[in-house]
Formats: structure tokens, C-alpha cells, sequence
């Protein structure tokens, strides 16, 4: 499996031992982390959840899309799911391969992609006791309102590709 | 003719339907048609167009005709990473 769901925190070191390989020259990481404020709003904690049988195929076929595209050699991306706290991580993506350029590439692309295509969803807590789910909340009151006025490319048009 | 179908909800759709799974008898033809019965019973906020479905856990068509026994997955408007 080239994709994963985890509901503790993310073992990175072991994620970076399965990618190692004596071909490779170096390797790429992204981390994500849980940010204490998004458009405008003081976030206090987040809850990612899944609709795991999917996501996995979906961030599967990700991953190997990555590595026709690019020269890599490996390729790994694992997600969390659950309540995180602030300045958690919340998903990591490794990429190793020969030369540093393709392994950033990759590690980009993954990254683009999971985060469009793969069924997770986040629900924000803020500090004014509000929550919501991200993308899913604001264009919701007025499905019938014009979306080209929404700067949130994601709420009005999840789908189209990047 | 009415089918047997279970559909499953996550994040905002699991709250607005109040429940994560039902089996539920349909005379709806395809997912479009289960989604404005679903969406007429629980209120829910999302436009179709903002959706995509998954049927038997695999990406579908909105005009997908249901069998007996399908699993069907309303998808809101994603946010991992």
C-alpha cells in the first residue's frame, strides 16, 4: 500500500526507512501541520475523518500515478484521521529517487493531488465555539448563488481539475 | 419497483442525515434521483453539483442505474492534507 490511514501520530522515521534504497541519491518529504487559523478564523483543534475504502484505492492510484510521471524510485503518503491539536501532523508525503528534482516534483504532485481527490474531509473547531467543515460550509446556504464570486476555488467547484 | 439500498454518510452529510448508515427502500432509478429523495427527507445543504458519489466504494456516474444491494457514498466537496 502506497497510501495509508493512521489514527495516531505519523511515524515518519519508519515511513522514511520504507522508502530507503541504494539507488537513490535523497529523498523528499512534505509534512502537513495543523494551523492555528484559517480565513480569519482562530482554529483551536481539527477532526479529519475518511471514507477509508475509497480513499485508500483513490490515494493509491495517486502514488503510482506519481511514479509513472516521474522517475522516483519510492513513494509513500500517509494520512491522519481523528482529532488532531494544534501543530499536529496531519499527513506526510515521502519521495525517493536518483535526483533531487523529480523527487520534488513528485513529492508536489502527490501532495496537489491527495488533497483534491481523496475522500477526507476536516472539520475546524475555532476559538468562538463555531466548527465547521472546510469547503463544505460556506457556499452551502446558497447552492444556487454565483460561484464565480467565491474566491474558494475548492467550495464552488471541488472537482474540477487543477 | 422499490430496491434495497445502503448508503453511508460522512462529515457534514453524516450530520445533516443524523446517522452514519441506513438501509433504506428506494424507488429511485439512479444516485441523482436517491440524492433529491435523501436531500428532501434530511434537508440537506450541498447542491448535487457540489457532490460526487461512489457506489460499492468505487467512483460513479450520477446515472448510474442501482441494483439491489448497492452501497452508495454522497461525497462533499473534499478538504484532506
Amino acid at each position: 500500500m502506497r497510501f495509508r490511514f493512521t489514527q495516531t501520530v505519523i511515524d515518519t522515521e519508519r515511513a522514511r526507512r520504507e522508502l530507503q534504497d541504494l539507488g537513490s541519491g535523497g529523498y523528499v518529504s512534505f509534512e502537513g501541520w495543523v494551523r492555528d487559523q484559517n480565513e480569519g478564523q482562530e482554529v483551536t483543534r481539527l477532526e479529519y475523518e475518511a471514507f477509508q475504502e475509497l480513499a485508500v484505492k483513490e490515494g493509491d492510484r495517486i502514488v503510482a500515478e506519481a511514479l509513472l510521471r516521474f522517475p522516483v524510485k519510492h513513494a509513500l503518503c500517509i494520512h491522519r484521521v481523528g482529532s488532531l491539536q494544534l501543530g499536529e501532523m496531519a499527513v506526510w508525503v515521502g519521495v525517493s529517487s536518483a535526483h533531487r528534482g523529480e523527487a520534488f516534483d513528485a513529492c508536489r504532485f502527490i501532495i496537489d493531488e491527495v488533497k483534491h481527490r481523496v475522500p477526507i474531509w476536516k472539520k475546524e473547531h475555532y476559538r468562538s465555539g463555531d466548527s465547521g467543515w472546510v469547503n463544505c460550509e460556506r457556499c452551502a446556504a446558497e447552492p444556487q448563488h454565483s460561484h464565480a464570486e467565491h474566491r474558494h476555488r475548492a467550495a464552488s467547484n471541488p472537482w474540477e481539475p487543477v | 419497483m422499490q430496491l434495497k439500498i445502503k448508503v453511508q454518510y460522512y462529515a457534514l452529510m453524516r450530520e445533516q442525515a443524523g446517522r452514519s448508515e441506513e438501509s433504506i427502500e428506494t424507488s429511485s432509478v439512479t444516485p441523482a434521483d436517491l440524492y433529491g429523495e435523501l436531500a428532501a427527507r434530511y434537508g440537506f445543504t450541498l447542491a448535487r453539483e457540489q457532490l460526487r458519489v461512489a457506489v460499492n466504494s468505487e467512483f460513479s456516474d450520477w446515472s448510474r442505474r442501482l441494483a439491489a444491494g448497492d452501497a452508495v457514498v454522497f461525497i462533499p466537496p473534499v478538504a484532506g492534507g
